[in-house]
């Protein structure tokens, strides 16, 4: 039997990203797509980077999620192309990402204020951080480093 | 060998000696931010090498997976350039040929996002991205030391005039590449030699760093003949492990 597309969508959307698990992966925008190929459920996942090793969890933590749900045949695809984007992230990881003391990515370059105490006195302390996904700031005012989620 | 696959060799093995060298950094770089950064950039390129030298092994059909073309070749089967296999020496050296290939890289993989090969233009598109995003990084510093404090300037001239000789083979065609870029597969390098010294010399310029007066350029890396002493000491500390330990796992 096939479980309807949208229930797989929704189990999902509850697998925490395993570096940020603030946000899921859904949130994210690495699942690309998920879809029946008779009985096999066939699920399009996206790397963040290249080298990223978060990738391999997120594979294993996607199997893990669904085989808990019952399905048993799964399939997971690895798509390149079109190359991952910080615009895929999801309108709710913004706001999760900022309540977890991340500023979330702006196309503008840069975290709009701290996340911490929200002033727009910010600085870069480096364009990496913990992750390969995140930049190293500092805000002025309160004096804390936070991480920027980096635009690519 | 099937040129494909010999000219994804060269992809890979500048992603991957590069990101070996680099990675040599962690937990010794001048500032903890650094440290960070550069083993971040290592991982980067590791990643884009697991991409080239999985569709290497892939087109080469004869069982290779990524991991066994960076621990199981010898010298003389890699197709890196000479550039990336250079000592780091010290933080300018390493800045210094951080910023040539990047620059070089950038605008190689943008080329590639054109690929016929699909497979390559993906890998390329994904690339690209992180490319740009080093090459801000690495333009940045040289600029910052460059046209930093005596010593920094000192330092990064000395790290320019050590490695100038080796940019000249990023961008110098020969018979393979011309052959991939005459199939729409690979890169047209005589297009993007002119732009390549454009974008180097700009932020040299901005750096207040003098380039070498010589258009002289070492070459036989990235067509395997004639590497330099560097390279088989990395391979013995990169291969070690599965030398030692043949399938050895995480």
């Amino acid at each position: 039997m096939q479980t309807p597309l949208s229930d797989i969508w929704t189990w999902l959307s509850d697998v925490p990203d395993p570096e940020i698990p603030a946000i899921s992966l859904v949130d994210l925008g690495v699942i690309r797509n998920v879809a029946w190929d008779n009985d096999t459920l066939e699920v399009t996942i996206t790397p963040t980077y290249a080298g990223c090793p978060a990738t391999s969890i997120i594979n294993l933590d996607v199997e893990t999620a669904l085989r808990a749900k019952g399905i048993d045949n799964i399939r997971l695809k690895r798509q390149l192309a079109p190359p991952w984007t910080t615009d895929w992230l999801s309108k709710d990881a913004h706001q999760k990402l900022e309540a977890y003391g991340i500023a979330p990515p702006r196309p503008a370059g840069g975290p709009q204020h701290c996340p911490q105490c929200h002033s727009a006195m910010v600085e870069k302390i480096s364009q990496f951080g913990s992750t390969p996904c995140k930049a190293q700031w500092r805000c002025k005012d309160c004096l804390e480093p936070f991480d920027y989620f980096k635009c690519i | 060998m099937d040129p494909t696959v010999e000219y994804l060799l060269r992809l890979g093995d500048n992603a991957l000696i590069l990101g070996q060298r680099v990675s040599e950094w962690c937990g010794h770089a001048p500032a903890l931010e650094e440290d960070i950064a550069l083993a971040n950039i290592a991982l980067d390129l590791i990643g884009q090498t697991q991409l080239w030298l999985g569709l290497a092994g892939e087109i080469e059909g004869q069982g290779r997976n990524a991991d066994d073309l960076a621990f199981l070749r010898d010298v003389y089967d890699f197709r890196n350039s000479l550039l990336v296999e250079q000592p780091n020496q010290d933080f300018a050296v390493t800045m210094m040929r951080q910023f040539l290939f990047d620059a070089f890289s950038a605008l190689q993989l943008d080329a590639l996002t054109h690929s016929k090969n699909v497979e390559i233009a993906a890998i390329a598109a994904k690339c690209h991205k992180e490319a740009l995003y080093h090459l801000d990084r690495s333009s940045e510093t040289v600029i910052g030391l460059g046209d930093g404090t005596d010593i920094s300037h000192a330092k990064m001239q000395n790290a320019l005039d050590r490695l100038w000789v080796y940019a000249g083979e990023l961008v110098s065609a020969d018979d393979l590449d011309r052959t991939m870029a005459k199939a729409g597969v690979g890169v047209d390098l005589d297009a993007l030699h002119t732009p390549y010294f454009e974008t180097v010399r700009a932020t040299l310029a901005t750096a207040t760093l003098r380039v070498p007066d010589t258009d002289f350029a070492h070459k036989g890396g990235k067509s395997g003949q004639r590497h330099s002493e560097h390279l088989g000491h990395i391979l013995t500390s990169m291969q070690w492990l599965q030398r030692a330990y043949p399938g050895a796992k995480w």
